[in-house]
């Protein structure tokens, strides 16, 4: 039991029997969250301290709690407010926050590639919390396990997402997630959202958002990254509505028994009309909570392997 | 002083033995009156190599590089003719940083060096730099390297400007309006989420400097060129007559960009490395004659500019010390090209190009050589090279082709012989 490597840098790195093993680690993680008593000993005597370059409200706390939750030491450090404002390196402070008894740390940071640059110069278990453009691995998890819920098997299924393709963590971690476990990813967005090669990751690019979402087994909005464009993709957010949303028209041409799901934070209006995002088939909130218990599964099982090493 | 070189190849000869005398090749003279006879073992001697494209940093990146440590790297790779670009600190944009870079490099002695003068003041692309005084004061060419210039109006100017002065201009392509980016826009880039410098950004700009160069009726010479597209540019333009001339650098033909795909900063460099099919072509115009030059880009950085986020990392890897032994193993040994077509490569196009003068091995010639071991495999070691960069990518790969002597003006500037 446990991962293979040291690290959760992405689902790159991930085989499917470990995306598996998580995602049932989760379910047994999730009956903690929502039944209590939020109090394991699963993590007694560690420590997990989560290093974030980057804002986040839902990465941040769920990490925070998972780890409290199966009774870990948790610190939590951030750019602003740290020797990093006064110009310290990412290998100085990975090192520094190592070197004080760590176990795991949980990171986030703007730049593509930042947690592979650390991950084999210290001691501790690194996860990814979303490194720039690349990858978002714990999102993706808690996205499967929203569906693994709802599928019995993930073969043959058509996950449609739309959005700002080109700037997202989460479709990379999701596509390469999803190929792995046997699902069909259709992808749609602003043809300037859309990152030269797209296919080559095992995703179909859709000629519309209604081609993107026609029969699917699973709808996933994405948000508009207005932080990371260098300049503007679109020319205007009443333009982006109008075209590229996902309108409850658009909803409707999904398989009947469809849920939507989005990573949040979600720009109301602009990928989703807040009706959609209220909806029935709306699990966009349903998903924080998985976001929880997938955090305790990836946490339980990178420490079941230290502890066995 | 008087200096035999005993028990070598010579490359189209049949000589065994060369005769050095007061820095110039000589005619054979009596062993008993040499100063040194030196025994190099069956190697094989070519003309002293020339690197018409290398970052030494100083003034104001000493901690990176220093005229001394890169002119010490350039003998330990053959060298014995370098041009050095003018992106330091201040810039190489007037004559008196000019002297002071000609200073220090008589000073170490171990190389000639030639500086490259910026086109623009502080290599931006608003004011003319002072070419001609520069050129007064010991440079071969100018160029914006690593800031390319940018708007069409201002090329035109220095193509006509420097040709007053005959002197070439070199040019680093890239449209930063559509650029920007870490490593090559591809598969790789899309997969590991970074952001992308499109071949195109290149080509458009290979585009624009043939175009200038054709109306002109000016030379110009593109740096470093690492797209299938430009290749395919620049061989048109040539059959056509126009005066184009292009150099490529050895990670260009041994690299592709999914040496990146785990973050390793020691693939990162500008033009990034492309895919596989700019690689072969960049491999088929070495061979068909479209390249001129190879070249190393050599661009020594510090651990600290490195070892770093991957977009936050310095551009640039050192070369000088790898060159020969890549172009010799990846093109020579497999029967790309000839040794031949090697020496054009890297020595005689680059100085004819600069009209350097450099390359000659005939009696009162000046004595530049190297000696390279082409017959035993070595494991190339970052750790003995005598750059201060560590940046290199190509650390334990297995390579022919090793300096073994490295003559300048009938000066040991280098040697390894076991």
């Amino acid at each position: 039991m446990g991962l293979k490597s040291k690290d959760l840098l992405g689902m790159k790195q991930l085989s499917a029997e470990e995306i598996m093993e998580i995602l049932d680690t989760a379910k047994t993680m999730k009956m903690v969250v929502e039944n209590g008593p939020k109090k394991t000993s699963h993590l007694q005597g560690k420590s997990v301290v989560t290093l974030f370059y980057e804002n986040s409200t839902r990465t941040r706390l769920s990490f925070e709690l998972a780890s409290k939750y199966m009774g870990s030491t948790s610190a939590n450090i951030s750019a602003s407010g740290s020797s990093v404002a006064k110009g310290e390196s990412l290998l100085d402070t990975a090192r520094t926050i190592d070197m004080m008894g760590t176990d795991i740390i949980v990171m986030r940071h703007p730049q593509s590639g930042a947690p592979h640059s650390i991950a084999n110069k210290i001691n501790a278990s690194i996860v990814n919390a979303g490194d720039g453009m690349n990858e978002h691995p714990t999102q993706a998890l808690l996205d499967m396990l929203t569906m693994y819920e709802r599928f019995d098997k993930f073969e043959g299924k058509k996950i449609a997402i739309c959005g700002d393709i080109y700037h997202s963590r989460v479709v990379r971690s999701n596509a390469i997630g999803l190929a792995k476990l046997g699902a069909k990813v259709s992808v749609y967005g602003p043809r300037t959202m859309m990152p030269i090669g797209i296919e080559k990751m095992g995703v179909t690019v859709a000629d519309s958002v209604e081609d993107c979402v026609r029969d699917a087994d699973a709808v996933m909005g994405l948000r508009v990254q207005l932080e990371r464009m260098k300049s503007s993709l679109f020319p205007s957010v009443a333009e982006y509505a109008r075209f590229y949303a996902i309108t409850p028209e658009v909803l409707k041409l999904a398989k009947p028994d469809a849920f939507l799901m989005h990573p949040g934070p979600c720009n109301h209006g602009v990928e989703l009309p807040t009706a959609v995002y209220d909806c029935d088939q709306s699990v966009i909130n349903k998903q924080v909570t998985n976001g929880v218990a997938v955090r305790m599964a990836v946490l339980y099982l990178l420490m079941a392997r230290r502890n066995n090493l | 002083m008087k200096t035999i070189i005993r028990n070598c190849k010579v490359l189209g000869s049949d000589k065994t033995e060369l005769y050095i005398e007061d820095g110039k090749f000589a005619e054979a003279f009596d062993a008993a009156s040499a100063d040194e006879v030196i025994d190099v073992k069956g190697g094989t001697v070519l003309p002293g190599l020339v690197d018409m494209h290398v970052h030494f940093r100083e003034p104001g990146y000493e901690y990176k590089e220093t005229i001394a440590t890169g002119s010490a790297a350039a003998a330990r790779g053959g060298f014995t003719s370098v041009c050095t670009m003018p992106n330091t600190f201040p810039v190489c944009d007037n004559a008196a940083v000019v002297e002071g870079i000609l200073k220090r490099a008589a000073d170490a002695g171990l190389v000639r060096v030639y500086p490259i003068g910026a086109a623009g003041k502080n290599l931006e692309s608003n004011e003319l730099a002072e070419i001609g005084l520069m050129k007064e004061a010991g440079i071969v060419a100018i160029s914006n390297d690593g800031k390319p210039i940018a708007t069409s109006g201002f090329m035109r100017k220095v193509l006509e400007y420097s040709s007053d002065f005959d002197i070439p201009v070199l040019n680093h392509e890239e449209d930063l309006t559509i650029s920007g980016g870490a490593m090559n826009e591809g598969e790789v880039s899309t997969s590991i989420g970074i952001r992308g410098c499109p071949t195109v950004a290149e080509d458009i700009m290979i585009a624009r400097d043939i175009i200038l160069s054709e109306y002109l009726d000016i030379p110009v010479h593109i740096c470093h060129v690492s797209t299938k597209g430009g290749m395919r540019m620049i061989r048109e333009a040539k059959a056509r007559g126009v005066k184009v001339t292009c150099e490529t650098c050895p990670h260009y033909f041994t690299l592709t960009d999914v040496t990146c795909e785990n973050y390793d900063t020691n693939f990162k460099m500008h033009p990034p490395l492309r895919e596989e099919e700019d690689r072969l072509a960049v491999i088929e115009a070495i061979k068909d004659g479209t390249v001129d030059c190879i070249v190393t880009d050599h661009a020594p950085h510090h651990q600290d500019d490195k070892d770093v986020e991957f977009s936050h990392a310095l551009n640039g890897i050192v070369g000088l010390e790898s060159s020969f032994a890549l172009c010799y193993t990846y093109l020579v040994k497999p029967g790309i090209i000839t040794m031949e077509r090697l020496v054009e490569l890297m020595c005689h196009n680059p100085s004819k190009i600069l009209k350097l003068g450099r390359g000659g091995m005939n009696t009162g010639d000046d004595a530049d050589l190297a000696v390279f071991d082409l017959d035993n495999e070595f494991t190339f070691d970052k750790n003995k090279m005598l750059t201060k960069g560590r940046n290199t990518p190509f650390d334990g790969w297995k390579l022919y082709g090793k300096t073994v002597l490295t003559i300048m003006g009938g000066k040991k500037t280098y040697e390894e012989l076991c």
